[in-house]
């Protein structure tokens, strides 16, 4: 099979224009609008933004909890069950080139694909893309049929097996319902970042960087632009928000 | 033949009773119209004393179709801090000792959907409780 294109060429061209039009409308360094802020009551998301994330494996200690129990606990995500039905959002990985022997960890969560199979394959359009590139699951609208697990390459995405009476006012979940990393959506909607990232930046390993990609001033833009890092399974051409180093 | 006579009352016998029983009526319809009329309804305890969003009878009527337009604009647009919030309704009605809006037919939404006969879903998902009172976590669950 031929390589498939990395991008739609009409895409490419208008991401381009888009990029032309802000330049010419912004002072280098300085922006009309702070994006990384919290919005007003009833604003909607802004599709100027790209929330993203960068995570440094080198930095990423193999014996380190400290996101995923975050997330835990951010979400309320704890559960009596079998750990292979818990539902999971982020996951730490570790991984070993069998060549040479060489051993890195890091956390797995949604990648916020920019081309996400999830949102494609979704029955209802329960599973959507946010303005600002977050991906999501509209429990409302979920029937449960978990398509979009078989669909995501990184398994990202998880089932509700159990009624659930402990979530918080701020994370609804429930049985029957689909559900993955929102990115800590109801936090950035605060104008914080993601509850991993935090916990990670406490842990002082530092491994993670949340940001706008869209922000040339933002630190993971920098961060991006001067080093090298790649997308998981980049083959698939589906864009994740979230890149890595030292994998 | 004679007993079939005895049988028969005259309207004048029988007065008293009937006046003592039209009383009766009336005293219990004047009692129960001093009540709650005649139509049971559903007790229900608002303890708050702030203003709703909108007048009871709007929000009576129209709070699915409210809360529904507003979960659009929430999950899909990103929109925070509306006036209309499930969250905030719980904030507001939820029961002072339960500290919730449901588990008793008291309680704010549940006393008037089981009065009505209408399921409500919100809370499979949502926390129907101003305390969750979870016991948190067990930390270094990593698979």
């Amino acid at each position: 099979m031929s390589a498939r294109p990395q991008k739609n060429p009409r895409r490419a061209l208008l991401g381009v224009g888009v990029a032309a039009a802000a330049g010419l409308a912004l002072a280098p360094g300085v922006r009309l609008i702070e994006l990384a802020r919290a919005r007003a009551a009833g604003e909607s998301a802004s599709s100027q933004v790209r929330w993203g994330m960068l995570i440094d494996a080198n930095r990423c200690a193999a014996g380190c909890s400290a996101c995923v129990d975050a997330c835990a606990r951010e979400n309320s995500l704890d559960s009596p069950i079998d750990l292979r039905q818990r539902p999971q959002w982020i996951r730490k990985v570790e991984l070993k080139q069998i060549g040479t022997g060489r051993t890195a960890a890091a956390p797995v969560m949604c990648q916020h694909c920019a081309e996400p199979p999830c949102v494609d394959v979704c029955p209802t359009g329960a599973s959507f893309k946010r303005a600002d590139g977050i991906v999501l699951v509209d429990r409302h609208t979920c029937i449960g049929c978990r398509y979009c697990m078989m669909a995501c390459p990184y398994k990202a995405r998880s089932f509700v097996h159990e009624t659930l009476t402990q979530q918080k006012p701020e994370v609804p979940r429930g049985k029957g319902c689909v559900e993955g990393c929102t990115l800590c959506v109801h936090r950035i909607d605060r104008g914080q970042g993601p509850a991993c990232v935090q916990a990670c930046a406490e842990s002082e390993n530092g491994a993670m960087v949340f940001g706008d990609l869209n922000d040339p001033a933002s630190e993971i833009a920098q961060r991006l632009r001067a080093q090298a890092s790649a997308a998981l399974r980049a083959d698939l051409g589906l864009e994740p928000a979230v890149r890595y180093q030292g994998v | 033949m004679n007993a079939r006579i005895r049988q028969h009352t005259t309207l004048p016998q029988i007065l008293p009773g009937l006046a003592l029983l039209l009383l009766a009526a009336l005293f219990a319809l004047t009692a129960r119209a001093q009540d709650a009329g005649r139509t049971p309804k559903p007790t229900i305890i608002i303890e708050s004393q702030q203003h709703c969003i909108a007048p009871p009878e709007k929000m009576r009527r129209e709070h699915p179709d409210m809360l529904r337009h507003q979960r659009v604009r929430t999950v899909h647009l990103g929109e925070r801090g509306s006036k209309v919030s499930l969250n905030a309704c719980i904030e507001c009605h939820a029961d002072r000792q339960s500290g919730s809006v449901i588990g008793s037919d008291h309680a704010f939404c549940q006393g008037c959907h089981s009065y009505a006969a209408v399921h409500i879903d919100c809370f499979d998902c949502h926390q129907p409780s101003i305390r969750p009172n979870a016991p948190r976590l067990v930390l270094g669950a990593t698979p």
